[in-house]
């Protein structure tokens, strides 16, 4: 008999195999699987799960078909809240949202709602099921920049109300960060984010790739001109930032941003594409979030030894704690209290190594985390030929300065009404990181989702 | 997928396309530049606009084959598509912007063009010729044969120089001789120059024009990804200053560039591009050996 506080065990390729190809990383569970982790849901009638996930998944009901067998009616459950949850299950945080707020995890392990939500998104594309046809076209027409996570959410949860959605892309492929940012191995782009995209076209989505809003269209001639009653920006966050050391525009010195968008969107880690990639034998990441451990497991499975380099120490890593645990498990070192001062170049201006201080820490600052200091005296270097920085993202600002009337906050993200997506300008909407700066899948997908209902209630409310 | 309406060669081995695509041409501003992609797995080549044509909706682009992507372009032909053609990205060149109209008129203007760098820098000259302005410009090749678009300059131009390095044509010697004659033996006076062309004379033309005090723009080709701000690989040092040259450029004060670090940074794929370019060209029939393509790992 099984542990009942214990999740059932989900089945992951071997670390050393996985250091090596970029397979999936996690199986996911089989029919017999996920039945016996279903049976572990106490269906609570005040679900906590439900207010955990920022798209509002009835969790207890789609578990409850999980248990009794009925896979695709658990679809359909995930579908009404959902456009994405292949991709769902395996990139939010669950163990902060739904799986965080479980009262089985108060005596035990929460439910494994996540690997039950990939199970389910999975067994419906094994079995080509696809979401519910959409109601009657209304005949409006909307606007939706970027098809990234929360563009594609609410692009989906309007052509399900019968809008006429056209979503416009900057670059040659849908999906955003879910296919130039997560790297294959935690999101397989083929089998998982193609056919959610293809899911959410199927609900009759136009996407035109090619198109970067603020150069190639204003969006006042989306409005006034291509005959757009309303715009969703969900153009996601942008600009890479750098620590302004020394040594930065060697050669061997690249942003996460580019880093991952060549191997991922490029695909330069496969021999029949075109993309170079630098090999590095030895590489530094700089930084701790997400980003950091995506670019560090991607360096590593092209061959290189890999630092991870962050000032503060392991209990402060803003990245997932499975996302540690697994760059741990295949090899990657982490340099923690350990912040860059200086980047070292050869004579043809080529990374030859980073020089480092040590850091403790110190009295809490804004952030409540404790603030890293220098201990002085402390340089030593680290002997590397590729430096990774990743320490987040500025907004980009192709959108705000290009349209009137668009206000920004001082961090240059577009203000936007939380539960509407309102702008400061009339018909336009938004959100996902270019209003909330970077975050996560989910809470973009969530802003998508509630600018969808705000996009409709002005509608309405305008052709009344 | 965007059509290819005209194909073919200017000279030697540089090749000129008409593409179809209406939403650049709608917009786009001399000074600005394209991203083309070739098919599938190709990468993502950023090339700057060389002429539009806003009725038509077409974009004149110009290159030279030098690595695997290009080498692809070169190979397609009228009737043929590219897959993916985005723009216009960056910044118009300041020369170009109605509002700056007034400022450029009072302005004497040279333009230096060299090599395949000479096309971009038509488009500019156009758009000042029909705003009542005519600059000067040098238009710089190796040889008699590499020389382009001479017509089309002596359209637009005020005083047309063209030199060769080899002497087979026009004057004799590289476009940085001319700039000093032309000040220092023949009289003229310029208060800006613009020049494009490989990186290497972008550099020497900018020593040359500082020794005259004449300010200079430079328009900058680094290694690009998305070009839309986000990777960040095309940053270049203006002054003391990290700029992107894909939302901050492509054209820069040339005076502050720190070309040696840029062009140190433009071999970063060289030998990546080399394997590449390797398996196009010998395809199959390449199995390693060469020490190069990594063939026989």
């Amino acid at each position: 008999m099984a542990d009942v506080l214990k999740k059932v065990p989900v089945r992951e390729q071997d670390p050393k195999v996985r250091a090596t190809n970029f397979d999936e990383v996690c199986l996911g569970y089989n029919k017999e699987e996920a039945m016996a982790e279903a049976e572990r849901c106490l269906h609570c009638k005040n679900a906590k799960c439900i207010q955990g996930c920022p798209v509002n998944i009835n969790i207890p009901d789609f578990i409850a078909e999980v248990k009794a067998g009925n896979f695709e009616e658990a679809y359909k459950v995930i579908s009404q809240s959902s456009a994405l949850p292949a991709i769902c299950g395996r990139v939010c945080p669950q163990e902060s949202q739904c799986e965080g707020k479980c009262i089985r995890g108060i005596k035990g392990e929460a439910v494994s709602i996540g690997k039950l939500e990939r199970f389910v998104a999975d067994w419906a594309r094994e079995n080509g099921i696809k979401p519910p046809a959409p109601a009657a076209k209304n005949g409006h027409k909307v606007a939706v920049i970027g098809s990234g996570p929360s563009g594609l959410t609410c692009a989906g949860d309007l052509a399900k109300l019968g809008y006429d959605v056209t979503i416009f892309e900057a670059l040659h492929e849908p999906g955003g960060v879910l296919v130039y940012g997560i790297p294959e191995f935690r999101l397989p782009k083929l089998d998982v984010v193609a056919k959610e995209v293809e899911n959410v076209k199927s609900l009759g989505v136009k996407i035109e790739t090619n198109v970067i809003i603020g150069k190639s269209v204003k969006i006042d001639e989306l409005l006034d001109e291509e005959g757009f009653e309303a715009v969703f920006i969900g153009s996601g966050a942008g600009l890479p930032m750098f620590m302004g050391i020394p040594g930065e525009t060697a050669k061997g010195v690249f942003s996460a941003n580019e880093f991952l968008t060549r191997n991922n969107l490029m695909k330069a880690f496969r021999d029949d594409y075109d993309t170079p990639i630098v090999h590095g034998k030895k590489v530094a990441v700089v930084g701790g979030g997400n980003v950091a451990m995506d670019a560090a497991r991607t360096a590593l499975r092209l061959g290189a030894e890999v630092h991870i380099v962050y000032r503060r120490s392991e209990a402060e890593l803003p990245a997932r704690a499975e996302e540690v645990h697994h760059a741990k498990e295949e090899g990657i070192i982490f340099d923690l209290l350990t912040n860059p001062k200086e980047i070292l170049v050869d004579e043809n201006d080529a990374v030859a190594g980073i020089r480092c201080i040590r850091m403790e820490l110190g009295e809490p600052d804004a952030s409540g985390r404790r603030r890293p200091v220098e201990i002085p005296g402390s340089e030593f270097d680290i002997d590397v030929d590729t430096v990774i920085m990743s320490l987040g993202t500025s907004p980009n600002p192709l959108i705000s300065s290009t349209t009137i009337g668009l206000d920004t906050n001082k961090r240059k993200c577009i203000i936007a009404d939380e539960t509407t997506g309102q702008t400061s300008k009339d018909g336009v909407f938004a959100g996902g990181d270019a209003v909330t700066g970077a975050a996560t899948v989910i809470l973009a997908m969530g802003a998508g989702k509630a600018a969808a209902k705000g996009i409709d209630e002005f509608l309405k409310a305008k052709n009344n | 997928m965007y059509k290819i309406l005209e194909a073919g060669k200017l000279a030697g081995n540089i090749y000129q396309m008409v593409v179809e695509a209406p939403r650049v041409a709608k917009h786009c501003l001399p000074g600005q530049f394209v991203i083309v992609k070739a098919d599938e797995v190709g990468e993502r080549i950023p090339l700057t606009i060389c002429d539009y044509d806003r009725e038509a909706g077409t974009i004149t682009i110009v290159f030279m084959p030098i690595g695997a992507s290009t080498e692809k372009f070169a190979k397609l032909k009228a009737g043929d598509s590219f897959r993916d053609f985005v723009g216009p990205l960056g910044c118009p060149s300041e020369l170009c912007e109605e509002a700056n109209l007034e400022e450029t008129r009072k302005k004497k203007i040279l333009f230096v063009a060299g090599g395949v760098g000479t096309a971009p820098v038509y488009p500019q000259m156009k758009w000042l010729h029909e705003h009542g302005i005519d600059a000067d410009v040098i238009v710089g090749a190796k040889t008699k044969d590499l020389v382009i678009l001479e017509d089309k300059f002596k359209s637009v131009a005020g005083n047309l120089y063209v030199t060769t390095d080899d002497g087979s044509y026009g004057r004799s010697g590289m476009v940085t001789k001319v700039i000093e004659d032309l000040v220092t033996k023949e009289g003229k006076t310029y208060d800006h120059c613009v020049a494009i062309g490989p990186m290497i004379m972008m550099k020497f033309c900018c020593l040359t024009t500082k020794k005259f005090n004449i300010p200079t723009v430079v328009s900058m080709n680094p290694i690009m990804v998305d070009g839309t701000g986000m990777c960040g690989a095309c940053r270049v040092i203006v002054g003391d200053e990290v700029k992107f040259a894909c939302v901050d450029g492509p054209e820069f004060d040339g005076h502050k560039i720190d070309f040696d670090g840029a062009m140190k940074r433009q071999t970063l794929y060289k030998t990546e591009e080399g394997k590449a370019l390797l398996r196009l060209r010998e395809g199959e029939t390449h199995h390693g050996g060469c020490g190069n393509c990594g063939g026989d790992k």
